[in-house]
């Protein structure tokens, strides 16, 4: 029990700083900014459960994003279902498409690339899908009707919105820190390392790999239900694009991969370089898209483990005698 | 007399041209250490993988602990007491040794806490667990040979099979090794290895089967089997036994 409460505590204080940034500043840029960063960081940690610790890496949890941000608006604007059941819904119906795809995919024995590339032709279908299926309102998009009450899950002010978005990292957080100590994480990562040796040792590959597929979809649904509750517009494009496949595996790759903080740490880097990106640059299009990749090379060449596994060594020199240290940094 | 542990019944096993296992039978007893031994490419490994579950045969049956286990997945017996050791060792490499072996104490355990005390447990009994901390792959040759056998081990299996646990060893390494297999088999594990090194076999086995080409060629005692005509053939090549006899006569 000791040793739960201790590795939670580093959530805890992670949180409560960001919890006090409404306290210092109420300004809409700072806030617009987290809150961008935060939605990157939960999709990110829905992809990190499944490509971090399980070693599926998903080139397209757009699927599961666009799943998300359509049943919570489409559900709203034609069923007239209140918008707080619509967004656990999304979540629920993130998960089912997680399930169909990961059971596909998994139980023909795709795996690396083979898999990757299935998961984003999926993604595609369903945007191709999206874009003239009269449900989703085809190429025009579906608009949330404005309706700032609490009731409507819409707020006038950022404050809410960036609260509630908070709070579901911290539960994101909180959740992948509890499934590395469970027997499922043991076996997620066993299959990662190594799925005969996993296989032979009595874990069902198939059915952990499942799993943590429906689980790692419902994160970063959960992600696409707050952007249409936020933004209160989606079309094919936004919802099941490949942008936001590769925001969900640029943040924990360049965070670091299998790590809890990992997605959190990328999100706020990769966000922070993109609005000075844009600072220097204006908005030349598609330069944030180069600075990525420069990105993405970068770490993986030079920290494979990412900004996450970069600290742990850092700590590691602070820990032996200064002398020598830096004699040592430079061998490593 | 009761059926043995494991009964593989004329197994065969083809890969599109190449028959790789052609109609082997063995048994082996419950309790007891069985030897599988042959030259390089008789299907000794391919044999294990059908009885382990991952490969099917292409005909005959496996039964096992009184039912018919054949083309059943790995992780299902597993879970029903079968374990096997990779003769090229499948480390979690990213992981410690300690969390290595509680991958496969988790089958029996589902908190974390009891799995990774069974895994310090089960690493006493192959002298690992001075290194439960290390990673995986900072580990010697022959310390990972002794993980492999640790994992296999944490499931608590009835049916070891040992794919060339001493492969790669030095000899004083091997002599380390064979009191820690000997004691298994002392617990009530039934064993089945499959084994080059002669000296291990002699001293472990109680029975020995050789395999050659896919076939069982002969069975026996340790001792009858290395002076077996057919064998020492199978080894050395035809007409090999009949100069050897020549020049001991």
């Amino acid at each position: 029990m000791k040793a739960q409460a201790k590795s939670l505590l580093p959530i805890l204080v992670a949180l409560a700083l960001l919890a006090a940034v409404p306290l210092v500043t109420t300004s809409n840029v700072v806030l617009n900014f987290l809150v961008f960063a935060l939605l990157i960081a939960l999709v990110g940690q829905g992809w990190n459960l499944l490509g971090g610790y399980g070693g599926q890496h998903s080139f397209g949890h757009a699927a599961f994003f666009g799943t998300g941000a359509y049943v919570t608006a489409i559900l709203q604007v034609r069923y007239g279902v209140n918008a707080w059941p619509a967004f656990a819904l999304g979540i629920f119906a993130g998960a089912a498409v997680g399930a169909v795809i990961g059971a596909l995919a998994f139980r023909s024995g795709l795996r690396g690339s083979y898999f990757a590339l299935v998961t984003l032709a999926f993604a595609e279908v369903l945007r191709i899908v999206a874009s003239v299926a009269p449900i989703t309102g085809a190429g025009v998009g579906t608009l949330v009707k404005l309706d700032l009450r609490w009731q409507a899950l819409q707020f006038q002010s950022r404050v809410p919105f960036y609260l509630i978005i908070l709070a579901l990292v911290a539960v994101s957080l909180v959740l992948v820190r509890v499934v590395e100590r469970t027997r499922f994480g043991a076996w997620l990562v066993a299959v990662r390392e190594n799925e005969d040796a996993a296989r032979a040792l009595g874990v069902d590959t198939t059915l952990v790999k499942i799993g943590a597929m429906m689980l790692s979809a419902a994160i970063t649904a959960a992600g696409g239900c707050f952007y249409a509750q936020y933004y209160l517009f989606i079309d094919a494009g936004i919802a099941y694009g490949p942008w936001i496949s590769i925001e969900a595996l640029l943040a924990p790759i360049v965070g670091g991969v299998g790590t809890v903080f990992g997605p959190l740490l990328g999100a706020l880097v990769v966000k922070s370089l993109g609005e000075a990106t844009k600072l220097l640059a204006g908005d030349a299009p598609g330069l944030d898209l180069v600075i990525y990749g420069s990105v993405l090379v970068l770490v993986v060449a030079f920290a494979p483990r990412g900004i996450a596994g970069l600290l742990a060594d850092l700590r590691r020199w602070g820990r032996r005698a200064p002398a020598g240290a830096l004699a040592e940094a430079d061998h490593a | 007399m009761p059926e043995p542990l494991l009964r593989v019944d004329t197994v065969s096993k083809r890969f599109g041209g190449l028959l790789a296992v052609d109609r082997a039978s063995f048994d082996a007893p419950a309790g007891r250490i069985t030897a599988l031994i042959g030259p390089n490419g008789a299907g000794k490994t391919t044999l294990f993988a059908i009885i382990a579950g991952f490969l099917r045969p292409s005909a005959g049956r496996v039964r096992y602990d009184g039912a018919d286990i054949t083309g059943l997945p790995p992780h299902r017996l597993a879970r029903r007491g079968i374990a096997r050791t990779f003769q090229i060792v499948q480390p979690f490499a990213g992981l410690t040794v300690a969390e290595n072996i509680a991958v496969g104490a988790h089958l029996h355990h589902a908190s974390r806490a009891r799995a990774l005390a069974a895994a310090a447990a089960v690493a006493r009994t192959v002298d690992l667990d001075g290194e439960l901390a290390k990673p995986a792959a900072a580990l010697t040759v022959a310390g990972r040979k002794r993980l492999e056998l640790a994992r296999a081990l944490a499931i608590e299996p009835k049916l070891l099979l040992l794919d060339e646990v001493l492969a790669g060893l030095n000899p004083s390494e091997v002599r380390d090794m064979v009191p820690v297999i000997r004691a298994i088999a002392a617990r009530g594990v039934t064993i089945v290895m499959i084994e080059h090194v002669m000296q291990a076999v002699m001293s472990l086995a109680g029975h020995v089967f050789v395999l050659a080409e896919g076939r069982v060629i002969a069975e026996g005692a340790p001792q009858r089997i290395a002076a077996d005509p057919r064998v020492v053939e199978a080894y050395l090549g035809h007409g090999a036994a009949q100069r050897m006899m020549g020049a001991a006569r």
